[in-house]
């Protein structure tokens, strides 16, 4: 009898562990998706802006029609990537700054958040200098950076650097800080190297956080870049809206600020890529959650 | 055939509920875990307070050991001296002749959650003690493979832990404490946060387990059943300070099935169990 229960018993106790959760569906019908109907609701907007600004005969360099956007749009693309009044050229400039002052910058961030969490008492040191230097408006210092480092690239770069560093820096300190203390235990309890804690469970830990910095900077660097070329430089999207104003020419600053939000969508939904593939683990719902600027 | 390996295994590795005096026994066990006059106080001067006080006990080899109590009786600070993740000053704690001060290789634990780290797949958490280690990967792989059809969780080795219920976690996260094969299984209430048809299905996994496997098992719980359905021995502390009130050999054959809980000898061990917490109750 007691054979037949202990062999009864394993089966019994596979049946109910094994409900596994099934992945959600996205349903087929298009126009029942969100996107679709988001590009709906513009393509709207757009032709109430097209409207409104026909109908009222609103000045056109108070508020230029989506036609005369589109149409500068168009000159400023159709041009050489040399060309000095061209979007290419410019837009080039403003991305070359931005790709770099966010890599140096969110690097020594990451950088220094890792340092600075593994020793505790670092961070106490440290602390209240890095809440007091984040309530600095890093756009306030923009002008002085530019006399220290000239219209070249290097000052926008810098300024760049400047706001993406905190953001990382503190999202990397929370994120160690939230580590679950027994995942640090479970790796001491097999004897692991500190570097070991680190490499397996701190570190991935953390990633979440230090994911919700980067998305932060990369909105945070398409600021920098702008205000940099406002406040001196040679080239970039900037200095073409800045060349634009002075001309009067409304709808080719709103063209300049369609192709920065381009720069910004592109670098959002990289940054989103590469983070879908490094969180794969994370129910897809907490992991495409986005810190909004 | 499961059944014949569940029904030799007891009369081969099943250790002696009530270990005789050294020399009677024909096969005397060692004793494995040697604890002698051990305290342990938390912070220092007069607000310090004494977790444990002058804990005497030896657990022999291959024995089941479990330790009830209610919540604040250092249960959990024993087990993690016992795991070396917390020195003590004062006393001894011998593990196989050697005193315990920092993690061991030979050890496996087993928390209240199971601690899957979530980016890894269950095999590729069942495998993490050998990477710490630096085990042959190969080999541990196939360990792996084997121990997680040892917690019945075929098929769910390429699967994320979000992805397998609360029991079956707890079941991974114990093949993972047995993968570098260690001698001796430390377990601090691994079944507190299940429901009680799960925790009860558990117990019986765990009792086979540890049949099949000959390991040293120190599981600590705060329900009565369970101490008394898988020790050989309860150990019944009792708290501030946490001391350790009694050693109750239970005497009943294994394998326990469920019905072994109508037994009378279940019933008296853990009535005389729960007439110490009573008793200790009405100090408060």
């Amino acid at each position: 009898m007691t054979t037949a229960m202990l062999s009864s018993a394993p089966q019994a106790q596979g049946a109910p562990d094994a409900s596994v959760k099934a992945p959600r569906r996205r349903r087929a019908n298009p126009l029942a998706s969100t996107r679709v109907q988001s590009v709906l609701l513009l393509i709207a907007l757009l032709g109430a802006w097209e409207a409104a600004a026909r109908l009222f005969k609103v000045s056109r360099f108070l508020v230029p029609t989506v036609s005369d956007i589109a149409v500068a749009l168009w000159r400023g693309l159709a041009t050489g990537p040399m060309a000095k009044d061209g979007f290419w050229y410019h837009g080039g400039v403003t991305l070359a700054e931005i790709a770099l002052g966010f890599f140096v910058g969110g690097g020594i961030g990451l950088a220094i958040g890792i340092v600075v969490s593994q020793m505790p008492k670092l961070e106490m040191l440290l602390e209240p200098y890095v809440a007091a230097l984040q309530s600095v408006p890093k756009v306030a210092v923009a002008p002085i950076i530019v006399v220290w480092l000239g219209f070249g690239i290097g000052s926008k770069v810098m300024i760049i650097c400047l706001l993406t560093f905190f953001p990382v820096l503190v999202t990397s300190i929370a994120g160690f800080k939230a580590v679950d203390p027994d995942r640090i235990d479970l790796l001491r309890s097999l004897s692991a190297t500190r570097w070991q804690i680190f490499r397996k469970a701190k570190f991935p830990s953390a990633l979440p956080y230090i994911f919700a910095g980067l998305n932060m900077a990369a909105a945070f660097s398409v600021v920098g870049a702008v205000v940099g070329e406002f406040v001196g430089a040679q080239a970039g999207l900037g200095v073409l809206i800045l060349q634009m104003e002075a001309q009067a020419d409304t709808a080719g600053s709103f063209a300049v600020c369609v192709v920065l939000s381009a720069i910004g969508i592109l670098l959002t939904s990289l940054l989103r890529r590469v983070q879908r593939r490094v969180l794969h683990w994370m129910p897809a719902d907490t992991s495409q959650r986005t810190v909004n600027v | 055939m499961n059944t014949t390996v569940l029904m030799d295994a007891p009369a081969a590795r099943r250790p002696h509920p009530n270990p005789a005096p050294e020399g009677e026994d024909a096969r005397p066990r060692a004793d494995y875990i040697r604890i002698e006059g051990l305290s342990k106080t938390f912070g220092a001067g007069s607000g310090g307070v004494l977790a444990l006080e002058n804990i005497d006990c030896t657990i022999q080899q291959g024995s089941f050991v479990t330790i009830v109590g209610p919540s604040g009786c250092g249960k959990s600070t024993l087990l993690r001296i016992l795991a070396g993740l917390l020195d003590y000053e004062v006393g001894r704690v011998m593990l196989d002749g050697q005193p315990i001060h920092g993690t061991r290789r030979d050890v496996g634990v087993v928390f209240q959650s199971s601690i899957l780290l979530p980016w890894r797949s269950i095999v590729d958490n069942v495998m993490l003690p050998a990477e710490v280690l630096g085990l042959d990967r190969r080999q541990a792989r196939e360990r792996a493979m084997q121990l997680l059809h040892m917690v019945r969780l075929d098929g769910f080795e390429h699967k994320l832990p979000r992805q397998l219920s609360g029991g079956m976690q707890q079941r991974a996260s114990i093949a993972r404490a047995l993968l570098h094969d260690p001698k001796i299984l430390l377990m601090d209430e691994p079944f507190g946060a299940l429901d009680a048809m799960t925790r009860e299905r558990m117990n019986l996994e765990l009792q086979r387990i540890w049949m099949e496997s000959g390991k040293t098992v120190v599981l600590i719980t705060h329900s009565i059943p369970e101490a008394v359905f898988l020790g050989d021995r309860v150990f019944v502390m009792s708290p501030r300070p946490g001391t350790l009130e009694r050693v109750l050999p239970i005497d009943l054959p294994r394998p326990r099935t469920m019905e072994a809980m109508s037994h009378p000898a279940f019933a008296s061990a853990a009535a005389s169990i729960r007439e110490r917490f009573s008793h200790a109750a009405s100090f408060d």
